[in-house]
């Protein structure tokens, strides 16, 4: 059954696009980002603090602030239902039933008056039809699962440490087998050891369960580890889009380029990392075309209209105009075919 | 737990003792002569420092506070009053049910109507509800409860007759003094239960059940409310120890033979002992209602009662740390 | 802004939320509040009850302490606009005068708390230790005795003037004060910069005055401005009691009691002066509501 579902589509997202709209201002914090993962595959989503990689996540689970946050275009199509014209009771038995959140900071996402227990058996109550007992005792399970004594079902968030909590935050996202799990940075708040295993945990839990993952980081290193595709996030747009070899062998844009650039490589001999020059755009304020386009260095006249995303030959995507030419055949290719 | 309470309750002992001294201080330095008001405009010398001795009012300073504190703390006897001649702790005894009733009204009447009121606005945030809440809970705190109580007397007693204007002898006398004394009480809990509504629903954790599928009501009541209830809870508690001995105006306007309105007139006629065993009186019971308040902390908040028990077992309990969230950056 | 950790990359370390309560200059505070449509309300009925106490002399249209028995308990008329009260007196005229002392009072009493406090808070803050738990068990005895009753029996012992009523109504406010500027001294000791002064060795003094001092004003400004709606209302129920300001001046709460005897037959004696004493203190409270959510930076979004 797995093997069928390997390939098929779970989660198409087509051009978010979503505002956070105050009296005084307009935030674009998400700008037409598409991508697509298939059931049991793991994309990363690569980006700088403020690059709109947790707006994506929260717009398709549909649990951003409305107001301020507005979606102003596109649609986010889970399973073929799209989760923006379903009923809030229907999204709500996607939530944390067959779409799951792991967030980024495990100190503050437990309700620190609730017994972790009970936070677990919450969401297992709500999904499975399950009554207090049957749900505490998979609760129970969870908590095994992710490595805590069942002893601790009783006690309070303030009892456990930064990882333990993640692992119950874990626990909860977990617990009704979801299809999908959305990890936000889950391990950015933690200890760089305790990060390690939180991490381990989660990739195992995942190729385990052969849950589809989006991962939220701003490490390349996570990405390299738990991810079968990548996106590169900058500005609310995704600017570059691939398998996870084609990026790392490859990179495209200057941006992703600029990111490797500044990563120590153990094998040469570097004195000096180059950091990218510049700060990434206001986004009250966005540039029109390239949103790179004040820092990078191969810009031309052509980069302050609109850069669509180009697509090369093996599937790489990538907004940028150094590449125009090298889409055009694919891009011929796929116009002829159609 | 048991160690905490027994240990605050040691701790209220120098807090009254002081408050003794402070008021016992205070009221012997107060202009007026009570021996002078006891025997009224014609007296002798003579009669004038019999009456004095009588009342121990003879003795130096620090002896009469020494026999003060003795009577007070030690043989728990709040002496005879100066001009009624009638035992103080019996007195205060008989007139404090009635100030409990207003106080004890004014609380529920708080908890019945500014909480769903505060979770309404909280919830409708900027919608016309929270306007309407917001505007109801601004009259609230703004206008004087003994203006209030006297043009419901004006309505309802002398226009319309249905209560009586003032006494205590049936239970519906209860109900004017129990509206106005709670207006206050009622706005500012309706702005307290909102901003702290507010606050929670923005939280992770709140975040964290909308994402685990929980429904908005049961996110609003078993996730949001227990954590927004501490500020909640005290506010209660301190207004509730606070009407103790704040309805002195309400029950002035609506003559209710309280135990403010007796220690306000004790106050005129400088007659001391009402005036040091009632405050003594209402501090003692404020300090267990705060006690109480303090107690009920532990079973809403599971930090609070690890603080209070002090095991040792984990790490000190400590406030969340300000967690940045990428969110707030984002928006 | 790249920052190495192993063999992998982190882009940018979230920055810490270092955003305290004064979270931005005086203009944008300034305009904060003025884009707040309530406030400037608020701000306007003050701003009119300031003037009509200033110009009393010129605006009241009789003298506020003239007696006239003839013309007692007299309805509101053209002459009279709010009537007359049992002593012949015009009603107008008194509560025109009384705005002097009510806002006085609350804007005077709610400082001096304020600035006791300040001073008493700023102490515990900078010694901490025992004088610090000598300050915090002395609010505890002060908190302790019925607020009204402390009023009441202050105001009693140091008289009826107008600075013992400001003594008596603000020695309340003087502990909220302390624990105010405490919890908020508490707090800012935790953050970074404090840690940073620290370390280019500031005295404790110094960054008491000049940092942690000023990054307390917020909520102590905010304590202020809701302080003075409590306090009108306050001083208002003290005279009402027949303590604090006292008759013949014309207070607002004295005219509320002045009108109960009769109550049934001209009501219009207490009703004005108690609207006025409503208006005011929602006024203020209006006002001070503006001012938090103009200062805290947290209740913007």
């Amino acid at each position: 059954m797995e093997t069928k579902k390997e390939n098929k589509l779970l989660l198409s997202v087509r051009d978010l696009t979503v505002n956070y709209e105050t009296k005084d201002e307009t935030v674009h914090a998400v700008n037409g980002v598409s991508f697509d993962l298939n059931y049991g595959e793991s994309i990363g989503l690569v980006g700088e603090t403020g690059a709109g990689k947790t707006t994506i996540a929260r717009s398709i689970l549909r649990i951003l602030p409305t107001p301020p946050a507005k979606l102003v275009r596109g649609e986010v199509t889970f399973d073929g239902h799209n989760l923006y014209q379903i009923s809030e009771e229907e999204m709500r038995q996607i939530r944390g039933g067959r779409i799951s959140m792991v967030f980024q900071d495990p100190m503050t996402a437990l309700n620190p008056v609730k017994r972790v227990g009970w936070q677990i058996a919450e969401g297992i109550r709500y999904h499975e039809g399950l009554d207090q007992k049957q749900a505490d005792e998979k609760a129970v399970e969870m908590l095994k699962l992710v490595g805590i004594s069942p002893d601790r079902f009783r006690e309070y968030p303030h009892q456990f440490s930064g990882g333990m909590k993640q692992r119950v935050v874990l626990a909860i996202a977990l617990a009704c087998n979801p299809d999908l799990l959305i990890a936000d940075e889950p391990t950015s708040a933690l200890d760089v050891t305790i990060q390690a295993q939180v991490l381990e945990m989660i990739e195992d839990l995942q190729r385990h369960r052969n849950t589809a993952m989006i991962m939220i980081t701003h490490d390349f290193g996570v990405v390299a580890k738990s991810c079968n595709k990548v996106a590169v996030v900058y500005a609310g747009e995704i600017i570059e889009y691939g398998a996870i070899e084609q990026v790392f062998e490859r990179p495209m844009h200057p941006y992703t380029v600029g990111l490797f650039g500044a990563i120590p490589n153990l094998t040469t001999d570097v004195d000096r990392l180059t950091p990218i020059p510049g700060a990434p755009p206001d986004p009250t304020d966005l540039p029109g075309g390239c949103k790179f386009l004040p820092r990078c260095p191969h810009a031309t006249e052509q980069c302050k209209r609109p850069v669509p995303a180009y697509t090369m030959a093996d599937g790489h995507q990538c907004r940028c105009n150094l590449y125009a030419d090298e889409a055009k055949p694919v891009a011929a290719a796929q116009a002829a075919e159609t | 737990m048991t160690r905490y309470v027994v240990k605050r309750l040691l701790m209220m002992i120098p807090v009254l003792l002081c408050v003794a001294i402070v008021i016992f201080t205070i009221m012997y330095f107060a202009p007026g002569d009570p021996v002078a008001l006891v025997l009224g405009d014609h007296y002798t010398e003579e009669q004038y420092i019999q009456t004095a001795a009588e009342l121990g009012l003879d003795k130096p300073f620090f002896v009469q506070l020494g026999i003060f504190l003795r009577d007070t703390f030690l043989r728990l006897d709040f002496g005879t009053s100066y001009v009624l001649k009638t035992d103080v702790a019996t007195e205060l005894m008989a007139r404090l049910p009635r100030t409990v009733i207003i106080a004890t009204v004014c609380c529920l009447l708080q908890i019945v109507i500014a909480i769903p009121l505060g979770i309404a606005a909280a919830t409708h945030q900027n919608g016309a509800v929270d306007k309407l809440c917001v505007g109801l809970a601004m009259f609230g705190i703004s206008v004087p409860g003994f203006w209030i109580g006297m043009l419901m007397i004006l309505l309802f007693s002398l226009k319309l007759g249905w209560l009586p204007s003032s006494g205590v002898q049936h239970w519906y006398s209860y109900i004017m003094p129990c509206v106005a004394n709670s207006l206050m009480g009622v706005g500012g809990m309706t702005r307290m239960t909102r901003s702290q509504m507010l606050e929670v629903i923005r939280s992770d954790y709140v975040v964290t059940a909308r994402a685990k599928g929980v429904p908005e009501r049961s996110i609003l009541y078993s996730h949001a409310l227990p954590n927004a209830l501490i500020p909640i809870v005290t506010y209660i508690g301190t207004h509730f120890g606070r009407s103790l001995g704040g309805t002195v105006v309400i029950e002035t306007v609506f003559g209710i033979p309280g135990i403010g309105y007796y220690i306000m007139s004790a106050v005129n006629n400088r007659d001391y002992p009402i005036v040091r065993g009632g405050v003594t009186l209402l501090a003692l019971l404020f300090c267990l209602v705060v006690l109480a308040v303090d107690i009920l902390y532990a079973y809403i908040d599971p930090r609070i009662k690890a603080q209070y028990e002090n095991s040792g077992r984990k790490k000190k309990p400590r406030t969340p740390p300000k967690a940045k969230k990428e969110a707030a950056a984002n928006g | 802004m790249a920052k190495t950790d192993g063999s992998t990359v982190v882009l940018r370390e979230p920055l810490p939320d270092n955003r305290t309560w004064r979270d931005g200059t005086l203009g944008t505070v300034i305009c904060q509040f003025t884009r707040n449509k309530t406030a400037l309300v608020g701000l306007i009925i003050i701003l009119a009850l300031v003037l009509m106490a200033i110009f009393a002399p010129l605006l009241a249209p009789y003298d506020y302490a003239v007696i006239d028995p003839i013309n007692a308990n007299q309805s509101p008329s053209a002459e009279h606009w709010f009537g007359t009260d049992a002593y012949g007196r015009d009603i107008l005229s008194r509560i025109i005068y009384g705005a002097r002392y009510s806002l006085s009072l609350g804007v005077l009493a709610s400082l001096f708390g304020t600035c006791v406090g300040v001073i008493f808070g700023a102490i515990a803050g900078y010694c901490g230790g025992q004088v610090e738990n000598l300050i915090l068990r002395i609010c505890d005895i002060i908190q302790s005795i019925p607020n009204t009753l402390l009023c009441i029996v202050v105001s009693v012992t140091l008289g009826n003037g107008f600075l013992p009523t400001i003594i008596a109504l603000s020695l309340y406010s003087i502990p909220e004060v302390v624990r105010i500027l405490r919890a908020n001294l508490l707090s800012l000791r935790e953050q970074e910069f404090v840690e940073a002064c620290r370390a280019i060795n500031c005295s404790n003094l110094r960054i008491l005055v000049s940092h942690l001092l000023p990054n307390s004003l917020s909520p102590l400004i905010v304590s202020f401005s809701l302080g003075i709606g409590m306090k009108i209302m306050s001083s208002a129920g003290l005279s009402f009691l027949g303590l604090g300001i006292q008759e013949p001046i014309a207070e607002w709460g004295a005219m509320i009691a002045g009108g109960r005897a009769q109550l049934r037959y001209a009501p219009h004696v207490l009703i004005f002066p108690g609207i006025f004493v409503a208006l005011t203190v929602m006024a203020f409270n209006i006002v001070g509501d503006g001012m938090r959510d103009a200062l805290d930076p947290k209740l913007r979004r």
